[in-house]
């Protein structure tokens, strides 16, 4: 708009005409021109800015999130001692369950000892509690659940890859550095000298970590053991029932204003209405399912269920927007040949300009679907943040009715905790939430090019 | 039979109509479809529809109506003791509610088998032996249930079990006579496909009314728990207070006008970085652009707007702020110390600016694509330069749709909310300062609602109160814009 303000003065002829005009531009001829550059030189760089912000999103995310996809891992051999896993030695699974995680935790400690001392490792940490720090606190379930599932190896010396602490994750990624531990209680210096000989040794190493996409949420002090599958299940849920509700409303709606409504006021207000909706913010969506679906109909909070319907909603004006466009981009001259063989209205619209449509109706369909999978405010009012989602649904049922997030809700209630090790995972389920994000326009992208038609 | 299986049936009853519609169609033609008015698959369609829609809106009457049947029948058996003792109209409604849960509890404690349904309904059975059942199950009474409870729970679970047998008979006679009626109408004259067709179409009409239902139902929640909240905290300082101060205990302040500065700051900076962007690379693609740039640079543009606010609002928290901080905080490049934090009205602003530049870049090109390009030949031949013809004439032109385009981004800045949740800080004060953390009116709705919130209280009410002016500012934004347009749009046809 700046640009608007100094108009130049409407060009006139050179007031002194001569061959000089034809060999060198005259000094208001230069000035223009390089008013010219300057202009198109302002449009280069908006664009370049553009692009540039662009960049620099996508790499800050690729960068901040890669790691999330690796994990710190310790090689362990666990001896599995009967006399406290087992007392009375018959193998039965109740007595085999009593024993809690607190019984296994020393077991996984003399192990990790034992490794220190096989490796020939020199440290001044000797006892259990000293090294402690170094395991996940989830390792003792861990080892549990095997034990409980396999009560015959007992006895023997297993080996287990256990996760290792966020702590300790963090100093391989650099996220933990010498300076912040010297302000932590339970770990200092020398344990970070602990953990670079286990790694030159190879006992501690960092892989690939299927966890983090298949495994549910954790509790805000083991960062190492969150993933972000339950909230993926949620979100494809969620995602279910947009699909299920918006499409199919919000083609019908289309075909009934589009080829049907007579023109009077109530059809211009549901037409206003519709323009209106697509303009609400998305967080008064999140007050209309607080107010109708949770408070009203008493619909479990939570739920996949409550926020598909929720976002079903937001998504209905664009999906009746790009249905009425391509309803209208098929010619009426088909309509009038159906309707010149006989066909009734009815008849003409289902069979002919619809298929047609169908591309259309799709791409636009896809493009509401993804809006929708990246959509966060509403879903924090009807409380898919906040809470713990650490069991995976099982079955359709609970998929749809117990509580659970969805993805950006569980991006963002990570970028809430404190712990920078949630940081990191919060980037890392960007990069599968853009993945998914750019599949679904890519595959609208190649829907229109596949199908489309022109008249 | 329960209604999660009346109505498969009533749809396999549908089912079976359609076939024998269509096959009774096909014999009273004797087999040549000419001689019928409309085809087999109408008389289908038609046979189905009766079968169906009555019995389903009988199925939806009776589930609405059937529960005040049997709440007025049993309220009988709750003795006006009760109703006297604790006071009118809610106590009431708490003793039905105790009355529905013992109910509930003994169908339960039947269906796992602790008690036979003879014992449930037992009137020998004694309040004692109820308690003991319903503790077998899980169901915790209140301490002091009198002795009529467990008569209204037998009779409220009779008369439920009753009125489910009539229900599930009723509805499942209406729809077989539907289907036998309509059945009987099938003749080949008979109009079935207008029958079929009016059906359908009152179908679509239905799916887009939902339009209008969802406008009804956010202006409704909207509307009636704003008014909830102006009746337990004066209007005139939600409106005029200039202090934001919520506490749970009692003796908030909610004044509006910090959180409405916060949102004007935060918007003003995001369009101050999105128009020009957004308008000279609006400019450069329609005006200077060869079509390969154009299209590989518009696309890309765009991936800018579907990229979801979550992540804008990370990069925010995570990158932009402390950037900022590192030149404008303490210690920073610049030398000043106007930011304390990375939490600011500048950090978000910038990041909602490069949001918004795809919405005005895309919007004005459109626009700009439609000015004629008559205009242009006629600039361009009387001298001027490219640049001195889109600023003098190919901008006038577009001018109220560039205005209108400005004016849609700028609602959707002050309807954003995540990028201003992670990115703007929470503290709610009138600055002057871009660099402080401001807050806004989104983000006070969603910390005011999010967490166990006791809707009663002015504290979460006062959501639904700055919902609405968040709803009636966009609103009036996009109908500014419109009219804008539609005003002064220059007619070229």
């Amino acid at each position: 708009m700046t640009g608007l303000a100094a108009p130049t003065p409407a060009p006139t002829p050179s007031p002194r005409p001569g061959r000089a005009a034809l060999l060198a531009a005259d000094p208001r001829t230069r000035k223009r021109n390089a008013a010219e550059r300057r202009f198109r030189f302002c449009g280069v760089m908006a664009i370049s800015i553009g692009l540039l912000f662009l960049v620099v999103l996508l790499a800050a995310i690729v960068s901040k999130g890669a790691g999330a996809f690796r994990q710190t891992f310790i090689a362990l051999e666990v001896e599995l001692r009967e006399d406290t896993l087992d007392k009375n030695g018959n193998r039965a699974p109740e007595d085999i369950a009593k024993a809690s995680t607190f019984a296994y935790a020393p077991l996984l400690g003399d192990a990790l000892l034992a490794a220190i001392r096989d490796n020939g490792i020199t440290t001044e940490l000797q006892t259990r509690k000293e090294i402690k720090p170094l395991l996940s606190a989830s390792a003792a379930a861990q080892v549990r659940d095997f034990v409980i599932a396999n009560p015959e190896r007992i006895g023997e010396t297993v080996a287990f890859s256990v996760l290792a602490a966020s702590r300790v994750d963090g100093y391989l990624k650099g996220r933990v550095s010498r300076d912040s531990v010297a302000r932590s209680k339970n770990m200092d210096a020398r344990h970070l000298d602990l953990i670079d000989a286990l790694r030159d040794a190879g006992v501690v190493e960092k892989r690939f970590n299927p966890a983090f996409i298949t495994g549910t949420d954790a509790s805000e002090a083991r960062p190492e053991q969150a993933g972000i599958g339950a909230a993926m299940l949620g979100s494809f849920f969620m995602m279910l029932v947009v699909l299920l509700l918006s499409l199919p409303i919000g083609v019908a709606a289309s075909i009934y204003l589009e080829e049907f409504a007579p023109r009077n006021r109530l059809t211009d207000f549901i037409e206003i209405n519709i323009a209106n909706l697509a303009a609400v913010p998305s967080i008064v969506f999140g007050i209309l399912g607080l107010a109708v679906f949770i408070r009203f109909a008493h619909l479990p909070q939570s739920a996949p269920l409550v926020g598909g319907l929720t976002l079903a909603l937001m998504t209905l004006p664009t999906i009746v927007i790009s249905t009425r466009a391509s309803l209208t981009a098929v010619p009426p001259s088909i309509r009038d040949a159906a309707l010149a063989l006989g066909a009734s209205k009815m008849q003409a619209v289902f069979h002919h300009t619809l298929p047609l449509a169908m591309p259309g109706i799709l791409t636009g369909a896809i493009i509401g679907l993804a809006q929708a999978l990246g959509e966060t405010a509403p879903l924090l009012l009807i409380g898919m943040v906040g809470f713990i989602a650490s069991t995976h649904p099982d079955g359709l049922a609970s998929g749809f009715l117990d509580p659970n997030s969805a993805m950006p809700a569980q991006i963002y209630e990570w970028a809430k905790r404190a712990d920078p090790a949630y940081y990191e995972r919060a980037w890392g389920g960007i990069i599968l939430l853009m993945l998914f994000l750019a599949a679904m326009n890519i595959t609208a992208i190649l829907l229109r090019r596949r199908f489309e038609r022109r008249w | 039979m329960p209604v999660t299986w009346l109505i498969p049936s009533i749809l396999l009853l549908a089912l079976i109509g359609y076939w024998a519609g269509r096959a009774r169609a096909l014999a009273v033609a004797g087999g040549d479809t000419r001689a019928l008015h409309s085809l087999p698959g109408h008389h289908g369609g038609h046979v189905a529809l009766f079968a169906s829609a009555p019995a389903l809106a009988l199925l939806v009457v009776w589930l609405l109506t059937q529960p005040f049947v049997i709440n007025g029948r049993v309220a009988e058996l709750i003795p006006d003791s009760a109703n006297s003792a604790t006071g009118e109209g809610p106590s009431a409604a708490l003793m039905m509610s105790e009355v529905r849960r013992v109910a509930a509890g003994l169908d339960l404690a039947v269906r796992e088998g602790v008690i036979t349904a003879g014992q449930a309904d037992s009137p020998r059975t004694g309040a004692d032996d109820m308690r003991a059942w319903l503790a077998g199950v899980g169901v915790a009474l209140g301490g002091e249930t009198g002795p009529w409870v467990l008569p209204a729970a037998q009779r409220y679970r009779a008369l439920s079990a009753t009125g489910h047998l009539m229900m599930t008979i009723a509805v499942i006679a209406l729809s077989a006579a539907g289907l036998a009626g309509a059945l009987r109408r099938v003749r080949p004259q008979f109009r079935a496909r207008d029958v079929t067709e009016r059906a359908v179409k009152a179908g679509l009409f239905a799916a887009a009314s939902i339009a209008i239902l969802t406008t009804l139902g956010i202006v409704l929640s909207l509307v009636f728990n704003t008014i909830e909240f102006l009746r337990l905290y004066p209007a005139v300082d939600f409106f005029f207070g200039l202090t934001w101060a919520p506490s749970f205990g009692g003796g908030s302040e909610l004044g509006i006008l910090p959180l409405l500065w916060g949102t004007l700051s935060i918007s003003v900076i995001a369009l101050a970085v999105a128009t020009p962007i957004g308008l000279f690379a609006a400019v450069y693609l329609s005006e200077y652009a060869t079509p390969a740039i154009r299209a590989f640079a518009k696309p890309l543009l765009e991936v800018l707007a579907g990229i979801p606010t979550t992540v804008y609002g990370l990069f925010a928290l995570q990158i932009v702020g402390p950037l900022l901080v590192s030149a404008f905080g303490e210690g920073g490049v610049l030398g000043v110390t106007w930011m304390g934090s990375g939490t600011a009205a500048m950090t978000a602003g910038l990041v909602l600016g490069v949001m918004l530049i795809p919405f005005i870049s895309s919007l004005s090109d459109d626009i700009i694509n439609a000015v004629p390009q008559t205009l242009r030949d006629g600039s361009l031949s009387l001298g001027a330069t490219r640049s001195e013809t889109i600023r003098q004439v190919v901008l006038p032109a577009a001018l109220p749709g560039i205005a209108g385009a400005i004016l849609l981004a700028a609602s959707r800045a002050i309807g954003e909310t995540m990028i201003v949740v992670l990115g703007a800080g929470a503290a709610a004060r009138l600055s002057l300062n871009p660099f402080e953390a401001m807050t806004t009116i989104t983000a006070k709705i969603v910390s005011q609602l999010t967490g166990d919130t006791d809707f009663s209280s002015p504290e979460a009410l006062v959501a639904f109160a700055l919902g609405m002016t968040l709803f009636v500012l966009t609103l009036a934004l996009n109908a500014l814009a419109l009219y804008i347009v539609r005003t002064y749009r220059e007619q070229y046809e």
